[in-house]
């Protein structure tokens, strides 16, 4: 039986009020656990992205739990959310979102800095990310001398530079062509993901539901169906 | 916290064009702010030479006297009311009057003509060239040696001209450690010739010189002439009184705060808004570093280091600049007058931190209210 990674229960997030309340998630309950490949698939506006901030930590839901380690993540102070998100979690925002004035070095060793680790430590760790994910060469330039895949491979690096048990993807392999999309993610699964880890991915993206050890689906703000290994149709 | 102002200062610094616009706006708030204020403050020193020059500890006066310039003439008693006072060690006389000196040309030139003790030379300048005994030969006259010398055409030991139609002979060369403002030549003689050449009304003593037995005798001695009916100021007291006629009696004082000021707005307008740029054009990027873990408070740590560099650097060559152009200034122009002093920099500095923390303020404001699950959702 694998370790579950986080539990959610109950998950509830609307937006607006009165009239124009619009619910974005409503009742969403599962399990992701560490070694799997997780994904989130559903029709835009059902609600993926909101499930997908609520679990990591950025959005606050508005009925329901989180739980990572046995403990609801939303009942901590604000500062304790931020230090889960930066001991915890990984992030590969879709837009990447790299520091165009700082190098790919640094902006890869932006999560170590804010956990106070020494910069030079810091920058010899960020290389050794920056050389798994195969871009060691390019450590001294800034990012927006790089390509768009080699732009996500730095934001992947960062992900994974403070070691996450949770690495999360907003539409990966949105901005990148079909056999690029496939590439990356079999190289993420392959090498970055463990039995200490869990990766969750939200995407659109069919061509690339071969990689996912179990799929959610989502309609409506709610999940319609749970898929896993075997039964993934496209 | 050190990698995350390293960091800071990176995005900071790294940001060439803007980083390079808010350093010019700020040197040049700061430079202004502190050229303005050195000239005030050399302009209020000048309005305070003869009491500078002259050196006493305490000076008694008419009471409605506003400025130097116009002295209050005293009666004689006054100088005895004054030496009977306890703690007293010496009391004397000083004159001061404006005579017209006839120039060979035949044009007139005003000159500030200082009357000392014959007794005791009290207040007597220190000598560049001559012997301050000459002062007591027939004529004889000491001229300061300030920017104003060579409105006399520079004379000489020896040199004789007209003061107000009596014959007078330059004996001595003195220096002045101050020039006085209002442009006009300073000349020193004895009380009874100073007296005895310029027009008078029916009183002569313009101030009395107190020397004290010592320190501790000056609060009392203060209120003994307050007794009398007269005005008794430390030294500190009287430069501290002219100040405040020249900033407040005569709108020097007011238009040079109120440019200084302009300045300071415009320093912050112009600081504000790129600094505001900044943050707002990183503001994404902020959302993110939230995202990834940052705290609110290390966010704001990051702003107040960004703004405070920003601030210090801006000060520092806004006071250089200053500087230089004061000693460029001073070398070159005569008559200039500029003084960099604490309060000058401690008010630019005050005034740099004002424009930091504003600008600090609404940034700050910006990156608290980033939410991290907007820049998620893209
Ligand atoms: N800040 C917000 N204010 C108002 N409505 C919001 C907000 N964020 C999300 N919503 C609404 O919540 C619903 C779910 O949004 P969400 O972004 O989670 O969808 P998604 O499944 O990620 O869509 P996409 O595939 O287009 O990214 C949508 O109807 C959206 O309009
Ligand atoms: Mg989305």
């Amino acid at each position: 039986m694998p370790e579950v990674a986080l539990a959610a229960t109950g998950l509830e997030k609307w937006f607006g009020e009165g009239e124009a309340r619009t619910w974005a998630v409503r009742g969403i309950g599962f399990e992701a656990f560490l070694g799997e490949m997780l994904y989130i698939v559903g029709p835009s506006g059902s609600g993926k992205t909101t499930l997908l901030s609520m679990i990591s930590g950025i959005l606050k839901p508005d009925a329901g739990s989180v739980a990572v380690e046995g403990k609801d993540i939303w009942s901590s102070s604000p500062n304790d959310i931020a230090d889960f998100r930066l001991n915890k979690v990984g992030f590969v925002f879709q837009d990447f979102h790299l520091f165009p004035k700082l190098t790919t070095m640094e902006n890869v060793a932006i999560p170590l800095i804010f956990k106070k680790m020494d910069w030079d430590l810091s920058m010899k760790s960020a290389v050794e990310f920056l050389d798994a994910v195969g871009l060691a060469g390019k450590a001294a330039l800034p990012p927006n001398k790089l390509s768009g895949g080699e732009q996500q491979r730095v934001a992947i690096a960062r992900a994974l530079v403070g070691g996450p048990d949770l690495l999360i993807f907003d539409e990966p392999t949105a901005s990148l062509d079909g056999t690029t999309g496939k590439r990356i993610i079999d190289f993420v699964k392959n090498k970055f993901l463990n039995d200490k880890r869990c990766i969750l991915i939200v995407t659109h993206d069919s061509r690339i539901y071969g990689y996912a050890d179990r799929i959610i689906a989502m309609e409506d703000g709610q999940i319609v169906k749970i898929m896993s290994g075997g039964e993934i149709e496209d | 916290m050190k990698g995350i102002l390293r960091v800071a200062l990176k995005l900071l610094v790294n940001d060439r064009g803007k980083f390079a616009a808010l350093i010019v706006g700020i040197t040049f708030a700061m430079f202004l702010i502190v050229q303005l204020t050195s000239i005030f403050s050399g302009i209020l020193t000048k309005a305070s030479a003869t009491i500078i020059n002259i050196g006493s500890k305490v000076w008694v006066m008419d009471p409605s006297l506003q400025n130097p310039l116009n002295t209050i003439p005293m009666p004689s008693y006054v100088l005895d009311l004054v030496k009977s006072i306890d703690g007293v060690k010496y009391a004397v006389p000083l004159y001061s009057g404006v005579g017209l000196v006839k120039l060979k040309d035949g044009n007139w030139q005003p000159a500030t003509v200082l009357g000392l003790d014959d007794a005791t030379l009290v207040g007597r300048p220190a000598l560049l060239e001559g012997k301050i005994d000459d002062i007591f030969g027939a004529d004889a006259f000491i001229i300061a040696k300030d920017e104003d010398y060579p409105k006399l055409e520079s004379p000489q030991i020896g040199t004789t001209f007209e003061i107000n139609d009596h014959r007078s002979v330059i004996v001595g060369i003195a220096k002045a450690p101050v020039g006085g403002l209002f442009g006009i030549p300073t000349l020193y003689t004895t009380y009874n010739r100073a007296v005895q050449y310029l027009p008078n009304t029916r009183y002569t003593i313009a101030y009395i010189l107190v020397e004290p037995k010592s320190e501790a005798d000056i609060p009392g001695i203060l209120e003994a002439v307050k007794k009398t009916g007269y005005l008794g100021l430390t030294r500190g007291e009287f430069e501290k009184k002219v100040s405040n006629y020249y900033i407040f009696q005569t709108g020097v004082g007011t238009n040079i705060l109120m440019m200084t000021f302009i300045s300071f707005l415009v320093g912050m307008s112009i600081s504000g808004q790129t600094f505001y740029t900044f943050v707002l054009e990183n503001l994404e990027k902020f959302g993110a570093l939230k995202a990834i873990g940052a705290r609110n408070s290390e966010l704001v740590y990051m702003i107040l280091c960004q703004a405070s560099f920003s601030a210090l650097t801006g000060y520092g060559l806004g006071v250089g600049l200053s500087a230089l152009l004061i000693a460029v200034g001073k070398k070159y122009v005569p008559n200039y007058t500029a003084e960099i002093g604490f309060w000058n920099l401690g008010l630019a500095l005050v005034m740099v931190f004002v424009v930091a923390a504003f600008s600090s303020l609404i940034a700050v404001r910006k990156v608290m209210t980033v939410q991290p699950f907007d820049i998620f959702r893209g």
